[in-house]
């Protein structure tokens, strides 16, 4: 059976640089995570994965269907969507607006529709309008649907990129960072969210994290990126005991106590 | 409510019955289009704004050209610059692509009719020119076409560009377009060069009606149509697509939003109006050449959108109608007045204003108050005149 999603061999270089090497990645369903120091290559990879860069060797499937050469939202209009980790929001528009700019792949509507405005329209308008608040009210920011996105607080304003993400009816969503700037109970709120996602709508999730309590709650597996190569690969609490993800974020001493202790059987 | 209404109504009864009675005041007549400032933003019911809106414009303002038939030119005048300004507000306003060409287009529409509705299309194309003036309706949509195919052409190589370096390349293209019109007299004769094109027909005015009054009634019906457009783009996937764009262009077209087909559109939807206009005007004028798009008009279009509000359709609307005003009429009737005042000799603080030096005369002024108050404009109020506001919906 061929994965929802699969990366074969990718490797991003800029300049001299190489900041992802030789990474294969793939994901079916549930949710995989993907950590690693600063300046790993995960927000690079979610740049290839996204058809934001090119990457120099390897390639991307969705469904089966080769992603190479493909605009990001043509990639989109597939099934694949995700947030920003440095929010982009439309700012100047109101939240309800910035999730139908969402929809856009998935609108039918032709320019002749919108200058003629024929019978259908109002119609097919409203159903828009309709689901973009239920999609806000699915993230709970209902309340705040005619607030321009640039107002909002911090946290609002990455679930309400969620919500965004979510309006291109995504088989795959993609998430860099949700919970950085979010309180304890915000993230928290967030983790029941994003499995209820999977569980209602047979969502595959990928998330870019470094909050490890958050990662290691809700990832079904856990991928580690260090200096742009896949060091580790499993379910969270295998991914925790590798010595060489100690060694990635704390240092060479630690992984070797881990390493001794896990010979000493503890 | 009764009370609300009366406002309105009496602003517009008592500055027509000024203009009536002052034919030759230029304060009258801008008490006149103040009045419909007032009735657009007073606080009363659709109907009632939408009946004194029509009333001024369709019965009022021609009385009122009877009277001055300067005043219909002016609001005629002030038409063809609504319309271009909100063409420039679909490109610059909502998608954000600055376009310091857009002048351009309009003198597409405007040589597609000028070459074969004059005998200088025998010049081009052989013999049987001009064409019937019935063709004028035609080139309507000829000169649409026109600008909108230009649109495209000048949008495909330029749509990796953002912010100044578009700006630039556009103005570039409308230096190209007008040195083309200057110089597209050899090897083939297809502008006739800086000695432009006339006479050039007009259509048959309906109803024997007097021509002023045929192309202030014209120029309104397409106004009216490209706001009818404007807003009904504004307020669909596409608007919503070109904010986006504006805002972010790289998450909106993570977000799906198909940048070139989107960009393009804008560019093609901006140009096509111009492109109307520009039709228009080469009839209205029966004589053009390149003199008429020079860079000075784009910069003029384009302040009059930041004027009146970036993004906002009645920003544009004030933005042309004052900027067309003040040049046409304050600062020409400015520039009269103190030179009345000189003739007289009269004298200011101890200094008699008939000694003035001819380079100081108040005619030379007029661009350096026009800039005073763009400037003040962007330090009081730089979100302009009327800004875009953003709608709030009630939702279900």
């Amino acid at each position: 059976m061929t994965e929802l999603f699969e990366a074969r061999g990718i490797t991003k270089r800029f300049g001299g640089l190489t900041a992802v090497h030789r990474v294969d990645f793939a994901l079916s369903a549930g949710i995989a995570s993907i950590i690693g120091p600063n300046g790993a290559g995960k927000t690079t990879l979610f740049n290839v994965f996204t058809g934001l860069y090119p990457p120099e060797e390897g390639a991307v499937a969705f469904r089966g269907q080769p992603l190479a050469g493909l605009r990001p939202d043509q990639i989109t209009a597939l099934g694949i969507c995700r947030t920003f980790q440095n929010i982009r929001l439309f700012g100047n528009m109101t939240a309800i607006e910035n999730v139908l700019v969402g929809m856009h792949a998935r609108i039918r509507l032709r320019l002749w529709d919108v200058l003629a405005r024929g019978a259908g329209f109002a119609g097919a308008e409203g159903r828009l309008w309709t689901r973009a608040a239920e999609l806000l009210d699915r993230v709970g920011l209902r309340p705040a649907a005619n607030e321009v996105a640039r107002n909002l607080p911090y946290g609002d304003q990455r679930r309400l990129e969620i919500a965004r993400a979510l309006a291109s009816e995504p088989a795959l969503l993609l998430l860099d960072e949700p919970t950085a700037g979010m309180t304890q109970h915000e993230s928290a709120m967030l983790m029941v969210l994003l499995r209820r996602l999977v569980g209602e709508l047979g969502l595959a999730i990928l998330l870019i994290e470094h909050n490890m309590r958050v990662v290691m709650e809700v990832s079904d597996r856990v991928t580690v990126l260090d200096h742009g190569e896949k060091i580790a690969e499993g379910p969270p609490p295998a991914v925790q005991a590798d010595p060489r993800v100690i060694e990635a974020y704390l240092g060479r001493g630690w992984a070797e106590r881990a390493r001794s202790q896990r010979a000493d059987g503890r | 409510m009764i009370l609300r209404a009366l406002g309105p109504v009496a602003a517009v009864a008592a500055s027509s019955a000024a203009v009536a009675v002052f034919p030759r005041s230029v304060l009258a007549f801008l008490a006149f289009q103040g009045a419909l400032l007032f009735v657009y933003l007073a606080r009363v019911p659709g109907w009632l704004r939408a009946g004194l809106l029509g009333l001024a414009l369709l019965v009022l303002m021609p009385l009122i050209g009877s009277v001055n038939g300067y005043y219909l030119e002016v609001a005629t005048q002030v038409g063809i610059f609504v319309a271009l300004a909100l063409g420039l507000n679909i490109v610059v306003g909502l998608a954000g692509l600055l376009d310091l060409g857009y002048v351009a287009f309009f003198a597409v529409g405007a040589y597609a009719w000028a070459i074969v509705g004059s005998p200088h299309g025998d010049v081009v194309f052989g013999g049987g020119f001009p064409l019937a003036p019935e063709w004028f309706y035609v080139f309507l949509l000829v000169g649409l076409a026109a600008a909108a195919v230009t649109g495209v052409l000048l949008g495909l190589p330029v749509l990796r560009l953002r912010g100044d370096y578009l700006a630039i390349v556009t103005l570039g293209f409308g230096e190209v377009i007008r040195v083309l019109a200057n110089n597209l007299d050899k090897p083939i004769n297809l502008t006739n060069g800086p000695r432009g094109i006339t006479p050039i027909s007009r259509p048959p005015a309906p109803l024997g009606l007097p021509y002023s009054e045929y192309f202030y009634f014209l120029v309104l019906l397409i106004v009216v149509v490209v706001v009818l457009v404007n807003r009904r783009l504004e307020d669909s996937h596409i608007g919503r697509a070109w904010e986006a764009i504006r805002e972010d262009e790289l998450a909106a077209q993570a977000m799906g939003v198909p940048l070139v087909r989107m960009k393009l559109l804008a560019f093609a939807c901006g140009a096509s109006f111009a492109g109307v206009m520009g039709v228009v005007f080469s009839a209205k004028q029966v004589f053009i050449n390149p003199e008429s798009f020079t860079f000075l008009e784009s910069i003029g279009v384009l302040a009059m959108v930041i004027l009146g509000g970036m993004g906002s359709i009645p920003g544009a609307v004030v933005g042309a109608t004052v900027v067309t005003v003040l040049n046409l009429q304050v600062l020409k009737g400015l520039s009269l007045w103190l030179n009345e005042l000189k003739n007289a000799g009269v004298v200011v603080l101890g200094y008699n204003l008939a000694n003035l030096p001819t380079q100081l005369e108040p005619a030379k002024y007029e661009r350096m108050v026009f800039g005073a108050i763009l400037v003040l404009m962007m330090i009081f109020r730089p979100q302009g005149i009327l800004p875009a506001r953003r709608r709030q919906r009630e939702l279900g």
